[in-house]
């Protein structure tokens, strides 16, 4: 069953934490990758750049309108996420809660089934 | 693999034996796994080009064993043996045994998961590639290496000897080897992506893999109930969609598209089995199959007989599924309270909390009692409870028709 584990992050939670905190972190994140990978699990991770250079684009009267910024205001952005493929949604779960950012306040994990897959995923 | 279908048919069937042997001779079921499985890639591209060998086991076996030999003298600079060669040398004998089950047993181990055991079945019995093995579950194909090499390793570490378990155990063992085959035919018959066109038919594979068990044990009445079951389940593929990609419900398919020759080669194993001493869950799940089957309309099947072996099912092996699906032959030959009241039992069970299949059948009976509200909101949760994007489709579908 593929998952996309998705990490939604609070820049301003971010920017309170200390240097060995965030080094933590990047340490956590690479040391669940190499696991993911060993175990077969692992399809792909991605990181998206900051919100603020989110483009918010509508189509009116066949016009493209082009905005800045993201398209909701909030306090949490979609930050990346990981797409594996494991055994249920028990694992998945299991496999998000070893994501160090599910340890942080303000830091959200969420976990989806996916439904329809095309592309990168035909080896 | 791109080789022709008869080299593939071939290649697969040959994979087992050739590894087999390979495996009593030298041990060390991971090397020698991957060493067949690089010969079988070998002469997917050489065999079209140059021709079948004369014996083909043979030179499995030799390109293989080389392999092997290479591997063992240096994992650092493994030679890239011009394989042409490999198909002059005189081929070693080749013992005449059959090694299906033992190795079965071994990819199935109970230290592996599901997934582990499905795809390491594929690879070392099905002889699938690692890259079909990938395109039939839809992951990238670095994905499935990493799965089957760390399931080899698990097996290394298990310390697994090269045989058959015995007593119960091998009972045990024998009943995870069906569960993974059934697994495999389950993936390949509910495959519902935009790119099935491509992938490796994992149905039949399944069949295939089940038929081979079956000549090893035609005696064992599980083995027969699920090849029968599979047999059974597959006459009905083609009815079971629309062209669109649909899904059909068994009562409105049109049953001249069954496949007549897969229903009675079927039907004859149910019978078969069900007069052996022994009743197992693949048996009966066939039995109802074949019931199913046996009636030219829907209006004419014996329900009667349905809810009987639901019921026996439901003894055997209780499993709320079991009780959901009998629910539904009581809602037909007791009427759809009837069936409604046995789904409520269901209610405080976790493991049916919210699942979509509760939802999809409870909406169908408050249908059919006339409560149009209760099935439309019925039909909705159930299609948000789903992953299926065709029984999402349908059961949008049957909401839209009763929308208030």
């Amino acid at each position: 069953m593929k998952f996309l584990i998705s990490m939604h992050i609070n820049p301003a939670v971010l920017d309170a934490l200390t240097d060995e905190e965030r080094a933590a972190i990047g340490e956590g994140h690479g040391r669940f990758m190499e696991a993911l990978k060993e175990s077969g699990e692992f399809i792909l991770t991605q990181a998206l750049a900051d919100p603020s250079q989110a483009a918010v684009v509508a189509v009116r009267n066949g016009q493209p309108v082009v905005t800045d910024g993201p398209f909701l205001e909030s306090k949490e952005y979609l930050g990346g996420f990981y797409l594996v493929d494991c055994e249920s949604k028990e694992r998945a779960i299991e496999l998000a809660a070893q994501i160090p950012d599910s340890a942080i306040e303000g830091l959200g994990i969420e976990v989806r089934q996916v439904m329809f897959s095309e592309g990168q995923l035909e080896a | 693999m791109t080789a022709p279908p008869s080299i593939e048919g071939l290649l697969r069937e040959l994979t087992p034996q050739v590894l087999g042997a390979l495996v009593r001779r030298h041990g060390q079921f991971e090397g020698c796994e991957d060493a067949v499985q690089e010969a079988v890639l070998a002469a997917a591209v050489q065999w079209p080009a140059e021709g079948v060998p004369d014996n083909p086991r043979g030179w499995l076996m030799t390109v293989a064993s080389r392999r092997l030999i290479d591997q063992m003298r240096s994992d650092h600079a493994r030679r890239e043996r011009e394989t042409a060669t490999a198909a002059d040398v005189v081929p070693e004998d080749v013992p005449d045994t059959d090694d299906t089950l033992v190795l079965l047993f071994l990819c199935c181990h109970p230290t592996l998961t599901a997934a582990s055991q499905t795809a390491l079945t594929l690879r070392a019995v099905g002889g699938l590639t690692t890259a079909e093995i990938a395109r039939a579950f839809l992951v990238p194909e670095a994905t499935m290496a990493a799965r089957i090499s760390r399931a080899k390793q698990r097996i290394k570490a298990a310390g697994s000897s090269f045989g058959l378990p015995e007593g119960a155990e091998r009972e045990e063992r024998l009943r995870v080897v069906l569960h993974v085959l059934y697994l495999i035919f389950n993936e390949g018959y509910t495959a519902s992506s935009g790119s099935e066109l491509h992938r490796p038919d994992l149905a039949h594979e399944a069949i295939r893999l089940a038929r081979m068990v079956h000549a090893q044990l035609p005696e064992d009445g599980e083995v027969t109930g699920l090849l029968a079951l599979m047999l059974l389940t597959d006459a009905r593929r083609d009815a079971r969609t629309t062209e669109t990609g649909d899904l059909v419900p068994l009562d409105e398919q049109d049953r001249t598209k069954w496949d007549r020759a897969l229903i009675d080669e079927g039907t004859a194993l149910v019978k078969a089995s069900l007069a052996g001493p022994e009743l197992g869950p693949y048996q009966l799940q066939a039995a109802i199959a074949a019931t199913h089957a046996d009636a030219a309309t829907a209006g004419e099947t014996d329900w009667a007989q349905v809810h009987a072996l639901y019921l026996i099912l439901e003894r055997i092996a209780p499993n709320p599924m079991v009780t959901l699906n009998r629910a539904i032959a009581l809602a037909e030959t007791e009427g759809p309270p009837a069936g409604l009241a046995l789904l409520a039992t269901l209610d405080g069970d976790e493991r049916m909390a919210g699942h979509h299949r509760l939802l999809s059948v409870r909406a169908h009976l408050l249908e059919r009692t006339g409560d149009t509200a209760g099935a439309y909101e019925h039909y909705r949760r159930a299609a948000k409870a789903t992953a299926s994007i065709a029984e999402q489709r349908y059961l949008e579908s049957r909401a839209a028709r009763l929308r208030p």
